[in-house]
């Protein structure tokens, strides 16, 4: 590593609320540093757009249902992966590619780092065997609690220096980063084959409710003071009418203040909102209540949401909310995987066509666009496609060329089977705002960054940040007329730097970085009566001995730990 | 004094079994008790110190006898095969690490070759299946916890997988299912009385071959539908009362084995177990799982499909893209057509398991057996280069039959010398860069790689 000299691009960086100045970013080593020698190599970004590396909030790029998709999906590969490029690893897969594949696109992209957005605790091994094979970028992996026998115990008994304890145990034994919730309630019904669709449906068994094991696990992430907040996907995911119920789960932030030393000052992480804000009450009166949410978002200082975007393409569901992916079946009736996970969770994975020719395709692409358009603070607003469950995160790009055009929002609009109906049930058609790069890299960069306590490293072009840097071949002073280049742009960067590396040139891979994972080492008042639980469990219920349990550090041989320590 | 270690896992079977305790000697060199293991876990542990274990690479020479070579040597060899050969053949991987297997993937990738696991031979059918229809699966901890009915479909666990009774799946008491066996209906259907039939409350003794038409009859009268008085040689009144069983079950769990694989219908049979498992969800909660059969043969699986999008049967001489097409690139239809033309055999026994005609094919070019083990691979190969033992020489990790990760730790010290699975083929993969002057391409940097996995936390 050396030093980097980026020349004359236009930057735009909200960190240092810089939109469009031309100016020179200067690299030592992997740092961003204020200037550089003179024999700094020189990348000339004249005419060109500079920007941070990007952050994604939420992605299922790693583990085991992601690779249950990829396991019994062949189709996904036939005719669908292109050419390896000469002397990189072969890149196979669209809607869930390989880890190879992965780690090139997010680069290729300009993203920097990517989370992982649920990861099974037993299955922690796993995530992090396949983290470890996807090169260049940084990541991390949220452990699911929201449906974990421990949690639910210590929760109902209102219990939150022990579900503390708990969670940071597991949260350092997965090398996990955050809280996360999947369908709380819900998926542990599942076990049984059913379901909590709101949020004061009892829990079988554990009397507990959905609105509790969500205010409890609030309590519990500020109680430990996480660099994240808590990242919920909400019950009811893809039913009609469920906006209702994901306002009465927001709600719950209501009044609850940030506590930690990363500088969030949100309280909860909203997932794939997009597949929570559906109106009507059956598939023939669905309908958009973006607005409705997006007004509550906007109103609520403490909330932050990913848009969980709709692509219109063929892909692959996945979600620890593994009754909703039953549920998914018996509409679409292509093959079902499920995985229920031994005391912690559960998965499912069924393959989906978003079909252009389909009314309520069409309704859902233009809610995932509503939403980025309504939102009125662009950092608190992540762009996403809960990849690859709407789409796969190679169509961030169109996402945004969507949300930056309306021509391209309206040619798509009309290119629909039903494109009156999809007017009628949505309010897309006639929204006149055009998203600025300016508010692109809020909603890609600066943001989700600070969502996850990682503006310390991500996001930005300060001195003293991680030296990432994507140089895209687009002119923020006269942008195109095709919005398709937008796209194109944006989908291969003319240059990338990950760590101080140049690891993109012209769209093509030339390094294989130094990929880094990205976790929390959560140090708390030692709790001998969770200890004395955790043993237990171990010895009468799971299957696994709690000596094999814990990842080992090998599986993560380039880490980035944040350490949090409870006491001090 | 002799070391006590305890949560080892058993390189055995497909229960991955990690509660096996070891009295290792002061030295840390020998194994002197093993405690937990079934009887064959157990020997393999013992075997390790075995002083009849080879651990010097064997070379066949022109007279056709072996003859003791290095290290460097075998590597050098196996290195100049795999870059000769137009279509080398890489096949194994039941008994070694998901780390053995990235080092072999990167290896393949370099040399063009086809890669295939024993699944090929054993639960190919089953992924057919699983391609078409899905897996709607569970962890065997939801079993132990949860299961009343449990079904074992053309399997035998008490023979080929000793201890899954009694760690999973008809014996354990579990957090509802606190009265073991007696709060659990097994049914077993085979053709034969085995001993796990003998423990069944149901034993379906169907006609060999007929397994689909039971699977049928299953589904039909689920489905409130009238049968035949006899399906399979099976009496209509018995058909109906485990039906019953299964629809008032609270959680349904089908195993299946070889039984359904590799009898008449093959990837139809285990097809239509998914469908059951699917038409069961619709009254109860209900999952199946493959019998897998080693400890680590799931693991191919996960980690090719990570890697390449497949789980085997892949083709990779292509150069720029992966391609699967069991019949087409699967090991023994490759051999059977002469297409191989460099063989390599790892941590399985091809020369056991495989027809004798596909293996006298392969015969024909360089054969290469890597195995810690004399086997009947290793003694027609023309170099066998012995590795450490997994689970017992060296660390890694593992997928049991549930495809849940197990971290299987070194219990002692490998015979000086003798590399891993993975530290060959790395060695092998340098030597093919050196040899073809082209940069290795390692992600992420070597060095890092298994620092620290020997150790205990």
């Amino acid at each position: 590593m050396a030093e980097i000299l980026i020349k004359n691009g236009f930057v735009i960086d909200p960190s240092r609320k810089i939109n469009g100045d031309v100016m020179d970013i200067a690299i030592k080593d992997d740092k961003i540093v204020d200037k550089v020698g003179s024999g700094a190599k020189v990348i000339d970004a004249k005419g060109k757009v500079v920007m941070a590396g990007a952050v994604d909030v939420h992605a299922h790029v790693a583990g085991p249902k992601v690779n249950a998709g990829r396991l019994m999906r062949p189709e996904d590969k036939l005719f669908k992966s292109p050419d390896a490029q000469e002397h990189y690893r072969m890149e196979m897969g669209f809607s869930i590619p390989s880890t190879f594949k992965t780690g090139y696109d997010y680069a290729r992209m300009g993203y920097a780092f990517v989370m992982e957005a649920a990861m099974p605790p037993l299955h922690s091994p796993h995530v992090h065997e396949e983290i470890h094979d996807t090169p260049i970028i940084d990541e991390a992996a949220l452990p699911v609690f929201a449906n974990n026998w421990f949690v639910m115990e210590y929760l109902k008994n209102n219990e939150i220096e022990n579900a503390a304890a708990y969670v940071a145990w597991i949260i350092n034994a997965t090398k996990g980063y955050g809280i996360k919730l999947v369908n709380p309630g819900g998926t542990a019904a599942w076990a049984w084959g059913l379901n909590c669709l709101g949020i004061n449906d009892p829990v079988p068994y554990y009397d507990i409710t959905p609105a509790e094991i969500i205010t409890g696990l609030i309590k519990t992430n500020e109680y430990l003071g996480l660099p994240h907040s808590v990242h919920i996907h909400q019950n009811s995911l893809g039913d009609p009418g469920n906006y209702t119920v994901t306002l009465d789960s927001l709600k719950l932030a209501e009044g609850v203040k940030a506590k930690n030393k990363f500088g969030r000052d949100t309280v909860m992480h909203s997932t794939h909102i997009q597949f929570h804000s559906y109106g009507g009450d059956s598939w023939a009166n669905f309908e958009s209540k973006a607005k409705e949410v997006m007004d509550y978002v906007n109103s609520q200082k403490n909330i932050t949401v990913d848009l969980g975007c709709v692509t219109l393409d063929e892909t692959t569901t996945m979600t620890a909310d593994g009754p909703f992916e039953h549920h998914l079946n018996n509409l679409n009736h292509l093959k079902w995987a499920n995985v229920d996970v031994e005391l912690e969770t559960a998965a499912g994975v069924v393959p989906y066509v978003y079909d252009k020719n389909i009314k309520v395709c069409g309704i859902q692409w233009a809610i995932g666009l509503e939403l980025g358009l309504y939102a009125k603070d662009p950092m608190r607003t992540f762009i996403t496609t809960d990849h690859p469950n709407a789409g796969p995160f190679i169509r961030y790009p169109r996402i945004i060329k969507w949300l930056m055009s309306q021509k391209a929002r309206e040619a798509t609009l009309a290119s629909f089977k039903y494109t009156d109906k999809v007017i009628d049930a949505t309010n897309i058609h006639g929204i006149d705002r055009e998203l600025t790069l300016y508010e692109v890299a809020q909603m890609t960069r600066n943001g989700p960054a600070k969502s996850l306590g990682l503006s310390h490293m991500y996001g930005g072009l300060g001195a003293g940040l991680d030296a990432n840097v994507g140089v895209f071949n687009l002119d923020p002073k006269n942008m195109p007329s095709d919005p398709e280049m937008i796209e194109k742009a944006l989908l291969r960067a003319a240059w990338f730097i990950k760590s101080g590396q140049i690891v993109v040139k012209d769209g093509e891979i030339t390094n294989h970085g130094n990929k880094r994972t990205v976790w929390v080492n959560a140090k708390v008042k030692e709790n001998p009566q969770v200890m004395r639980d955790i043993n237990e469990k171990f010895l009468k219920n799971y299957t696994v001995a709690i000596g094999n349990y814990p990842v080992w550090d090998s599986l993560a041989p380039n880490p980035l730990v944040i350490d949090i320590d409870v006491e001090a | 004094m002799p070391k006590l270690i305890t949560g080892v896992g058993c390189p055995y079977c497909g229960s991955s079994c990690d509660d096996i305790e070891c009295l290792v000697s002061d030295d840390g060199k020998k194994i002197l008790e093993t405690r937990n293991a079934c009887v064959i876990g157990n020997e393999i542990f013992h075997h390790v110190s075995s002083p009849d274990r080879p651990t010097k690479p064997r070379m066949r020479q022109a007279d056709g006898s072996m003859k003791e070579v290095s290290y460097d040597e075998a590597v050098d060899f196996t290195a100049k095969a795999l870059i000769k050969a137009k279509k080398p053949l890489i096949y194994g991987f039941g008994s070694t690490n998901c780390e053995g297997m990235s080092a072999v993937a990167r290896v393949a990738e370099r040399a063009g070759a086809v890669l295939d696991n024993c699944a090929s031979i054993c639960h190919g059918p089953s992924f057919l299946a699983i391609f078409d229809n899905g897996y709607p699966s569970c962890t065997l901890g939801e079993v132990k916890n949860r299961a009343d009915v449990v079904v074992f479909w053309g399997c035998n666990p008490m023979h080929a997988h000793p201890r899954h009774t009694s760690r999973y799946s008809i014996f354990p008491r579990g957090f509802f299912t606190t009265k073991g066996q007696m709060q659990r209906t097994i049914i077993s259907i085979d053709p034969r009385e085995t001993d796990t039939a003998k423990l069944a409350d149901y034993h379906f003794m169907l006609n060999q071959g007929h397994d689909y038409e039971l699977f049928d009859a299953f589904r039909t009268v689920l489905r409130g539908h009238d049968i035949p008085a006899e399906v399979a040689g099976c009496k209509r009144e018995m058909i109906i009362e485990a039906a019953e069983k299964m629809r008032n079950a609270r959680f349904v769990m089908i195993f299946f084995g070889m039984g359904c694989t590799h009898t008449d219908g093959r990837n139809h049979n285990v097809d239509i177990a998914i469908s059951l498992t699917r038409d069961l969800n619709t009254h109860t909660k209900s999952s199946i799982m493959a019998m897998r059969g080693h400890y680590n043969i799931a693991g191919p699986g996960q980690v090719w499909s990570w890697q390449f999008g497949f789980p085997y049967c892949i083709d990779l001489s292509k150069g720029t893209r992966a391609h699967m097409n069991p019949g087409e690139t699967s090991s023994v239809d490759l051999a059977m057509r002469d297409e191989v033309d460099c063989f390599v055999n790892v941590g399985t026994d091809a020369g056991a398991h495989w027809p004798i005609a596909a293996i006298k094919h392969v015969k024909k070019h360089p054969f290469i057996a890597v195995d810690p083990n004399i086997c009947m691979a290793s003694e027609i190969s023309d170099l066998h280069v012995p590795v450490r033992v997994v689970g017992v020489e060296e660390a890694g990790v593992v997928y049991r039959m549930d495809n849940v990760p197990i971290q299987f730790k070194k219990v002692i010290d490998g015979p000086e010398g003798v590399p891993s699975d993975e530290e060959f083929f790395d060695r092998v993969y340098t030597r093919m860069c050196e040899l073809t002057q082209t940069e290795p391409m390692w992600i992420p940097a070597k060095g890092h790689a298994k620092a620290s996995s020997t150790s205990e936390h």
